[in-house]
């Protein structure tokens, strides 16, 4: 019961976040307030068994929203939120097919009966995942490896001088 | 609190997203867009790993991949959007349009 009442509560902290990122006037209260969403969905994740994952996303969002905040102030043009900011573009169609969109899902949770349960949670499901991530999933795990290395070889071929997008060489077009 | 319950919030996070996503001029607000849309992600996979076959770890794993690709998507989204900024002053996606046809 009261877990019932805590998830609720989160969920709506969750989406109300995930709302006020599209909401409020400066693209650093964005950053926070996308923050606010991932932290309730950090927190939900406790209340299903998820201590591992709910305190790694909580963790890892906290860390990964500072930095993503200084990289939003160096693109916001519209410090501290004095003015009003709305830089949309089509924003009654993109509501229309988020609309749908939710609706849909949202009908198909609803509507489709859940799949039966199949076994029970383990006793400590992070050790579940961990032999699971060290055995059958360890091709994922390796594959994500190679992704991680291929992110930090681009990253630094675009950083840089003189790379892909590298002044000078795509204004003479 | 049930599988329908967090399907909802899934849903819910999905198509906030989805609407910043797809509204957002600037690309950095367009990230955050997706990264909601991976946050509704999250909130699915680890809903169906509970209450659907909590005894494999599958879902667990799909929770670790997509958080792992926000972080991927995150660094490579911030590394282009600066190149693309550093090469012609640009940070709507309206400006970079190059590619289009």
């Amino acid at each position: 019961m009261i877990a019932g009442i805590a998830f609720w509560a989160l969920a709506a902290l969750a989406v109300a976040g995930g709302v006020a990122v599209f909401v409020v006037d400066s693209m650093a209260r964005a950053t926070f307030a996308l923050l606010v969403s991932f932290l309730a969905v950090g927190l939900t994740f406790l209340l299903i068994d998820l201590q591992y994952l709910g305190v790694l996303v909580i963790l890892m969002m906290i860390m990964e929203m500072c930095v993503m905040a200084v990289f939003m102030i160096m693109f916001m043009m519209n410090p501290g939120g004095l003015m009003p900011m709305t830089m949309v573009h089509n924003p009654r169609g993109a509501a229309l097919i988020a609309a749908v969109v939710f609706v849909s899902l949202a009908a198909g949770a609803l509507a489709v009966p859940p799949p039966p349960r199949r076994g029970a949670p383990p006793a400590d499901p992070a050790r579940a995942l961990g032999l699971s991530i060290m055995g059958d999933k360890m091709l994922v795990m390796m594959i994500i490896g190679v992704a991680i290395l291929a992110t930090m070889i681009a990253s630094v071929v675009l950083a840089v001088h003189g790379g892909r997008y590298a002044a000078g060489r795509s204004r003479s077009r | 609190m049930s599988a329908q319950g967090f399907l909802l919030l899934a849903a819910a996070l999905f198509a906030t997203g989805l609407y910043g996503a797809l509204s957002q001029q600037s690309i950095v607000m367009l990230m955050m867009g997706l990264e909601l849309m991976i946050n509704g992600v999250l909130v699915a996979a680890g809903a169906s790993w509970y209450y659907f076959a909590p005894a494999r770890a599958d879902g667990q794993v799909l929770v670790l991949v997509a958080i792992t690709v926000m972080a991927l998507e995150m660094a490579m989204g911030f590394a282009v959007t600066i190149a693309v900024f550093r090469a012609r002053d640009v940070d709507m996606t309206e400006g970079a349009s190059e590619l289009g046809g």
